[in-house]
């Protein structure tokens, strides 16, 4: 039950620091989310990962199917990933979750060590 | 303990923030930011259901405006004065064209660096050597000179500035994202800086000086005349032949020392150029007077041929206040409309290709560049130290010497290989205050002949064609510019420096501009061809087109009864008229029994062939090849002989070879054997055979598919996924349909000038510089299969017309 709400409260306010914040601002809604929920390190790590890495995929396949892939098609060739929208919506989830799930990693372990 | 492992995973987070943060690998842009589907290249992925619709409240307009788009999403603007229509004008440009403007001024001004880094730094330096900044800056004050234009001018510039102001950073062109840079604001100059580089595209690549000095250090005159002739044989002039000239209203005196400081001097050019601009740059028009066609109103048609791009340097636009109203395309960075038509005249643009820049030798007194030897007294030189930011390194300064000429462009501070030990100087017409852009702006306003020719008469640099008709039936054309007058085979090489003697001694008077009107055989055209016959009382050197011009001639000479549909089919004809003359030569020479069946296969598609450039014609592909092949046989073993030299046009070689077959340099004076045709058309045929076989193999024979035409974004191999390539579409420079490479018509537009004006038109590409658009590049495919929209001339009274899809209300705040 924790990990679904900790995941699920990283990526609304995730989803709220990307309308005024700088991209980084996920790195600290993880973090912050992993201090309130306490979880388990791995667990912590997993819910603030998959938060930003579904609230991404999520934002760029519904971008993507708006955009009827125009862009994506031209994007994935450029990186290059073989043309494929699929992998580049897969790859921009990644490199949100990678940082959320890093820093609240980090925040479960302060939480732990503050015990 | 946790502490460890806390310290070690915030670590890997503040790593991976950090590294995120900046650019990764070969993406200059920072991944974290980029991916970012709230801040990165997402968010320029544009809905396809994206509405244009808003009302935008805003400081620096005056009145209410009004832009209606069209489904193709070219905006009809309605503004209650001048000011708001070209504020309005900026905003727009800015809105969907802002990376490009931002580029190419850049470019112009030397300051490529900034974005590409320290391999455009070369680049740089040469613009500024050039005088490209001073050139705008002269063109500026003359601008500011005069308050209605300097009025239109601020208005552009608080337009696109008031757009850049409320950019947001997730809303930044994809390619800032791209390369992590930042837009500049606008200012007037840089609009002058970018009718500079139209300046430099169109007027700086049309002499050969260099070259030209090149081959004078081993040729001797008599061959330099028949390498580069003056008048071609074959020339159908714009002005039509038979049209009598005035007089010379002014006669250049020849220096005493002519013939053994200039002409005899045998010394190399030992300067390079590194960006000479293209010279296919040219471009068809044509107008047709009502006697020849079905409406009785006169047709006028345009495309001018440059570089194609994505986005495209074109936007097209209708720009209505109470004092104008007009329709055509506009070049985003620079206010008022350069072709398209209004409610009483049309008119359209093609290079004039005459020779308007110069170099002269300049004598410092040391490297210190302070001084230089002028009419027999050292003579203090103005230094402009120029500074070049370069992303990612440091900042490059370079030092450019002004004299009485110009700028020293090439001199030993210039690095090698381009400048070894000469110092030149560079007299350009673009240098001289002029605006340009104004008379764009009388030209949207003209409404007869008179009108027209007021506008034009100011216009200096770059020469154009400006091809005219009105609803009062009048046709005509003018070739304007600032032209110097030159004494015969002034300013065809490099010319002494050291007085004034060699100067420029004064300009053709603008009322002996070539030009012609309402001529009795109802039709004026131009196709970059030299603009009049020998009888013309000045010498006009040029980098002259001739085929192109004899093929309109041919077709509008023979047309009657014309309808726009006639039009559409002449501005995407494919007959090659260049092959029509060589082809029995080639068919004549060629010794069969030399040939493999491969060659002889080839051959006969040559012979079979309908001499049209189409995209499936193999006989075209044999053919060029072929031809190309021989001029690289004739003449490639003569201009080893000189430090780098020009081919001689391909329309000179023709006529040399037909007028004779055995004229000196068809030998190949590295072989003890002496050539004749015969062996060189053969030899021609078993080289060409060589690539036909490869491309054979590739199955790409077809013209089109051998050609390869592609439309690239404005950064090229940087970007190769923005182009669209492999195009099926034919012709080549010398058609008609003058489709190379990368180059080409870039704007077909076609207007009969009938009660209702009836017009068509076509670019290829699409309204918006998005890569992430739908309209980026949504007009291509209708241009590759030579259609044309029909234009929409919006009216006050259309305002609920269906055609509208969204609207953009513009009031102060």
């Amino acid at each position: 039950m924790k990990f679904i709400i900790a995941l699920i409260l990283t990526a609304i306010l995730s989803y709220i620091s990307g309308i005024y914040f700088p991209w980084w601002g996920i790195a600290f809604v993880a973090f912050i989310v992993a201090i309130l929920i306490p979880q388990r390190p791995g667990k912590a790590f997993l819910s603030g990962f998959s938060g930003v890495f579904l609230l991404w995929l999520a934002l760029a396949w519904w971008i993507d199917r708006n955009n009827n892939g125009i862009l994506a098609m031209r994007m994935a060739e450029l990186l290059p990933l073989g043309g494929s929208r699929l992998l580049l919506i897969l790859v921009t989830g990644l490199v949100g979750g990678l940082v959320a799930g890093f820093s609240a990693l980090s925040g479960s372990f302060l939480r732990n060590s503050g015990k | 303990m946790r502490l460890l492992p806390f310290a070690i995973s915030t670590l890997v987070t503040a790593g991976l923030v950090f590294a995120f943060n900046r650019p990764l690998g070969p993406l200059p842009s920072p991944p974290g930011k980029f991916f970012s589907p709230q801040h990165g290249f997402w968010q320029n992925a544009e809905p396809t259901d994206q509405s244009f619709d808003a009302d935008i409240s805003i400081p620096g307009i005056k009145g209410k405006a009004q832009v209606y788009f069209d489904e193709r999403l070219v905006p009809h603007v309605f503004a209650e004065n001048d000011q708001d229509l070209y504020f309005i004008q900026g905003y727009l440009h800015a809105k969907f064209r802002l990376f490009q403007m931002d580029l190419q001024t850049l470019a112009a001004a030397g300051r490529a660096s900034e974005i590409a880094g320290k391999k455009a730094i070369e680049f740089d330096k040469e613009q500024r050597r050039l005088g490209m900044v001073y050139a705008a800056e002269n063109t500026l004050k003359m601008v500011e000179a005069d308050p209605d234009s300097r009025s239109m001018f601020d208005a552009y510039t608080s337009g696109v500035n008031a757009y850049i102001g409320q950019l947001k950073e997730s809303q930044l062109p994809l390619e800032y994202k791209l390369l992590n840079v930042k837009p500049g604001q606008w200012s007037n100059l840089r609009t002058c800086l970018l009718l500079k580089m139209m300046a430099k595209m169109l007027s700086s690549g049309t002499e050969n000086d260099l070259l030209n000095t090149n081959a004078k250090a081993v040729f001797l005159p008599d061959e330099l005349k028949m390498l580069y002739p003056q008048v071609p044989d074959s020339l159908m002039p714009i002005v039509p032949k038979g049209t009598a000239f005035d007089p010379a209203g002014i006669i250049p005196v020849k220096p005493a020392s002519a013939d053994s400081l200039y002409f005899n001097n045998k010394s190399t050019a030992n300067a390079n150029e590194i960006s000479k601009p293209d010279p296919n740059n040219g471009s068809n028009n044509w107008v047709v007077a009502g006697t020849k066609t079905a409406s009785g109103a006169p047709i006028l048609c345009n495309d001018p041929h440059l570089e194609l791009s994505l986005p495209s340097i074109w936007y097209e636009m209708q720009l209505s206040s109470p004092a104008s109203n007009v329709y055509g395309v506009s070049l985003p960075g620079s206010p008022f409309v350069i072709i398209g038509y209004n409610d009483s005249v049309a008119w359209g643009v093609t290079n004039a290709q005459r020779d308007v820049k110069d170099y002269y030798e300049i004598k410092f007194r040391d490297n210190s560049k302070k001084e230089y030897w002028f009419d027999s007294a050292w003579t203090p030189t103005q230094l402009r130290i120029e500074e070049i930011n370069v992303k990612g390194g440091p900042v490059v300064y370079d030092t450019v010497a002004y004299t009485v000429f110009g700028p020293v462009m090439y001199d030993q501070s210039f690095s090698k290989p381009v400048s070894a030990n000469r110092n030149l100087a560079v007299r350009w017409v673009a240098h001289d205050a002029s605006n340009e852009g104004f008379a764009f702006y009388h030209l949207n306003r003209a409404k007869n002949y008179d009108d027209y020719v007021n506008a034009i008469s100011d216009f200096s640099c770059p020469g154009q064609n400006f091809v005219f008709a009105s609803k009062g039936g009048d046709i005509a054309i003018w070739q304007q510019g600032r032209f110097p007058a030159r004494w015969n085979g002034q300013g065809l090489y490099v010319m002494p420096g050291e007085d004034s003697s060699y100067m420029w001694q004064g300009f053709i008077p603008q009322k002996e501009n070539p030009h012609s009107k309402n001529p009795e055989r109802g039709f004026l055209e131009s196709g970059n061809q030299r603009p009049v016959d020998s009888t013309y009382p000045y010498f006009i050197p040029g980098s002259y087109i001739t085929a192109r011009a004899i093929t309109i001639e041919k077709y509008l000479g023979a047309m009657a009864g014309i309808r726009p549909e006639d039009m559409m089919k002449l501005q995407n004809n494919y007959f090659n008229t260049t092959a029509e003359d060589i082809r029995p030569l080639l068919l004549k020479y060629i010794k069969e029994g030399a040939l493999n069946a491969e060659e002889k296969k080839y051959l006969q598609w040559v012979r079979d062939w309908d001499l049209m450039a189409s995209p499936d014609s193999k006989g075209q592909t044999v053919y060029q090849n072929w031809w190309d092949s021989l001029q690289v046989c004739i003449w490639a073993d003569d201009l080893a002989r000189a430090d780098s030299a020009a081919f001689p046009w391909a329309q000179t070689t023709m006529e040399l070879l037909l007028k004779d077959s055995a004229m000196k340099f068809i030998d190949n004076i590295n072989t003890p054997a002496v050539e004749t045709l015969y062996d060189q058309v053969t030899d021609a045929m078993h080289r060409a055979a060589n690539r036909l076989a490869t491309a054979e193999k590739d199955g790409r024979l077809e013209w089109a598919r051998f050609k390869r035409p592609a439309v690239y974004h404005l950064l090229k191999d940087a970007l190769p996924a923005f182009a669209r390539t492999d195009l099926n579409i034919g012709g080549n420079g010398d058609i008609i349909n003058a489709v190379t490479k990368s180059h080409g018509p870039s704007w077909r537009m076609i207007v009969q000038l009938s009660a209702e004006t009836e017009a068509y038109a076509v670019y290829p590409g699409g309204e918006s510089g998005n890569p992430g658009s739908q309209y980026y590049d949504d007009y291509l495919d209708k241009w590759v299969k030579g259609e044309y929209y029909k234009l929409w001339f919006m009216h006050e009274s259309d305002k609920k017309d269906k055609k509208i899809k969204w609207v953009m209300n513009f009031s102060k705040s």
